[in-house]
């Protein structure tokens, strides 16, 4: 069952600044991303304003606050990845899904977004859809896989 | 503890846990800086404080490094000079380039070091960041674009002001600052005091203008136009002509008005006396009546903002009295309208403020009457000035006038709402005589005139023993209140005024980096007191007339109609 955002607030003490960060990133692993509720209710509950909450949560990469599609996309821009191409992939994948980096389709079936490096630098460049891992890609894959994905919902 | 530094071959003294910046300025030598606000700690945002230290690899920004004894530094060396120079052209290279369409053109400090640095031709090219503005706020008009991200207004609303409405949003070179979420100022924990524009380098925030409606009303034959300046005025506005700061030119500043055509010009220092006479009444009544107690003070609508968001369960505790603006904005619309003959439609009502919050205020549902303001304009001393720079006005040249009738004459207790204390000085006057019947022989209360951002006085008056609190920076309220919350109870009246100093150093006052004169503007203030006779709001004789003729007496039927309002909850982020 899924944990309540107040359940999740409350395992940290009121008042507590130095929690933030485990906190966001707990509600970021229960709901997938973190909303404007999350973020008023954990700036009251901590006693920080909310646009401190926003302003840090913001600062790092690893926060998202729109919420993730059914099928979320990861595209990786690590070093590998980019010396084999890889901004050329995610504007293909951004063409082919008509989305930019760190949306969600309004339909709600595909997010996509650009992250550091996924340990897998052998077989760049790669994406990982829901943790499957697409290795080697080339541009001519990338409709496919998205295709594939498409007809399965 | 002294100790001697050498700064450009030159030896000077320096102090023990100074930084280098703090020991350059107190030797009056310069460098210059765009994030530095003094008295907060440093940033070390901007890098333009940087300075050389022999003996040391990099640059060392002055600002937020401690100064030491073994120190030989060079503040304008050619390697700093070149260093600040780039600086500058980075900043500039991301900058929309509208010095002229610019609100801050000739009074904006970056513009002023591209200036002194000799930027001539632009070396970096690049893409500039898209941003919109953000004109959600009745006070405020944000515009990214402008932005350095110094961090000033972020410090000051957050280290002074304790509201913490903006913040950093993002990383690298897409960060922006802006209010949660980077929603409209309108839906943050604004209360549009306006210090972020005070301190702002550039023209990234400033206050919401209208000149084209004003300059329609003024050329429009059909409509009268009315303006009110706020007691502050008289003592700013100088300032912005090359006189002395502090310089008092209220019959200069009446006549400027009517030059620039505005039909009747009146002065919101009656509109204070009338405030002072109705609040102490309502006070008084509360006082006799044993009911909500200690009663809060409601002329600073960044205070009322503040209070309606963040303690709504003490809305009972503030004061009913409207605003002296709002007050006298009533009165122009229900009492001087039908007795010009005139409908309170024809009439365009403008006011002159030191404050952008009054902006906010006009537009208060509680100040309309089916959706019609009853006062239509708030202008900032800096857009008066503007104005009157616009139409070729030389103030020097200009021969005192007085203020209309029928509400001509102002007592000093009036203007004393100029600055921080001055309220509760003219309250305590007229409280004296409606608890006595005689007039006070306290005329200068020192414990509420000095500088504290919090001050307290105990009196007895007739058989009341009462305490007053008065507060000046909104940052410092909320000790008090909790005070008040935990069961405080020998305080029973308090002023709020949400800028530091008062309305002397309120959000739309003249913007100088340097000197922020709140001192030298008081100081007049003062003096006005201590020199005119009149100085008792309820001695103002256009205001008994007001009374005899109009109001009848304070509280009563009509007053409640028109210069009482309410108060509501806000839902805000915060």
């Amino acid at each position: 069952m899924q944990a309540s955002l107040d359940d999740i607030i409350n395992r940290y003490k009121a008042g507590s600044r130095e929690s933030l960060l485990p906190l966001l990133q707990d509600i970021q692993i229960e709901f997938g991303y973190l909303n404007e509720e999350a973020i008023l209710k954990v700036g009251q509950h901590i006693k920080l304003p909310s646009s401190k909450v926003y302003g840090i949560a913001t600062f790092y990469d690893q926060f998202r606050f729109v919420q993730k599609g059914k099928f979320h996309i990861k595209v990786c821009r690590g070093t590998s990845c980019h010396m084999h191409g890889s901004l050329n992939i995610l504007r293909e994948v951004e063409r082919v899904l008509n989305l930019k980096e760190g949306q969600t389709s309004r339909d709600g079936r595909f997010s996509l977004e650009a992250v550091s490096c996924m340990g897998a630098c052998g077989s760049a460049p790669v994406l990982n859809v829901n943790g499957e891992f697409k290795t080697a890609i080339a541009i001519p894959d990338i409709a496919q896989i998205i295709n594939f994905y498409k007809s399965t919902i | 503890m002294l100790f001697d530094i050498e700064v450009n071959g030159k030896t000077i003294k320096a102090k023990r846990e100074d930084t280098i910046l703090m020991a350059l300025e107190r030797n009056g030598l310069k460098v210059p800086t765009l994030c530095h606000i003094k008295d907060l700690l440093p940033s070390g945002a901007c890098r333009m404080c940087v300075v050389e230290v022999e003996g040391r690899q990099g640059l060392i920004p002055a600002c937020s490094h401690p100064v030491e004894e073994w120190m030989k530094v060079r503040t304008h060396s050619p390697r700093v000079i070149k260093a600040r120079k780039t600086n500058t052209e980075l900043l500039l290279s991301n900058h929309p380039d509208d010095c002229l369409y610019c609100e801050r053109n000739g009074n904006c400090e970056l513009q002023k070091l591209a200036e002194d640095l000799n930027v001539r031709e632009r070396r970096f090219y690049g893409k500039k960041n898209k941003y919109k503005t953000d004109p959600s706020s009745a006070s405020l008009l944000r515009d990214p674009a402008k932005c350095i991200l110094c961090g000033r207004c972020i410090r000051i609303c957050e280290e002074i002001q304790k509201i913490t409405a903006l913040e950093f949003i993002g990383r690298g070179n897409k960060t922006q600052v802006g209010p949660a979420f980077n929603k409209g100022m309108n839906l943050s924990s604004c209360i549009n005091c306006g210090q972020c524009v005070m301190v702002c380098p550039t023209g990234a925030l400033a206050e919401k203008q209208y000149p084209a409606k004003l300059q329609d009303a003024l050329h429009n034959p059909a409509v009268k136009t009315v303006i009110q300046c706020s007691p502050t005025l008289s003592v700013t506005l100088a300032e912005e002509f090359g006189l002395r700061a502090g310089k008092d030119i209220e019959g200069i500043m009446y006549a400027a008005l009517r030059k620039l055509g505005f039909d009747f010009v009146f002065d919101t220092s009656f509109g204070a006396d009338l405030l002072i006479t109705e609040q102490a009444t309502e006070f008084y009544n509360r006082l006799k009546e044993g009911t909500i107690l200690p009663m809060f003070s409601s002329c600073c609508p960044a205070w009322i903002k503040y209070i309606e968001q963040t303690h709504p369960d003490l809305l009972g505790n503030v004061s009913a009295c409207k605003s002296p603006q709002q007050m006298l904005g009533a009165l122009v619309s229900n009492h001087f309208a039908p007795l010009a003959g005139m409908s309170a439609d024809d009439i365009y009502s403008v006011s002159a403020m030191p404050c952008i919050a009054k902006k906010f205020e006009s537009q208060r549902e509680q100040m309309t009457h089916k959706g019609i303001t009853d006062v239509d304009l708030v202008l900032t001393t800096r857009e008066l000035a503007r104005l009157i720079r616009l139409n070729g006005i030389d103030i020097e040249q200009v021969d005192p006038e007085h203020s209309d009738q029928p509400y001509q004459s102002r007592s000093t207790a009036g203007k004393m709402l100029a600055v921080s204390g001055g309220l509760t000085e003219a309250l305590i006057r007229t409280l004296h005589f409606l608890i006595t019947g005689k007039e006070t022989s306290l005329l200068k209360i020192q414990e509420l005139r000095s500088g504290k951002g919090r001050k307290e006085y105990f009196v007895k008056i007739g058989e009341y023993k009462l305490g007053f609190a008065v507060v000046n920076g909104i940052g410092n309220v909320e000790p008090l209140i909790s005070e008040i919350k935990k069961g405080r109870t020998d305080i029973h009246y308090i002023e709020v005024m949400a800028c530091d100093g008062g309305c002397v150093g309120g959000g739309g006052q003249p913007i100088h980096p340097e000197n922020n004169n709140i001192k030298a503007r008081a100081k007049s203030i003062y003096e006005l007191d201590e020199k005119e006779s009149n100085k008792f709001a309820h001695q103002n004789a256009s205001l008994q007339s007001v009374y005899n003729l109009f109001l009848l007496n304070p509280g009563s039927e009509v007053s409640l109609t028109h210069l009482y309002t309410t108060y509501e909850e806000r839902e805000v982020m915060r």
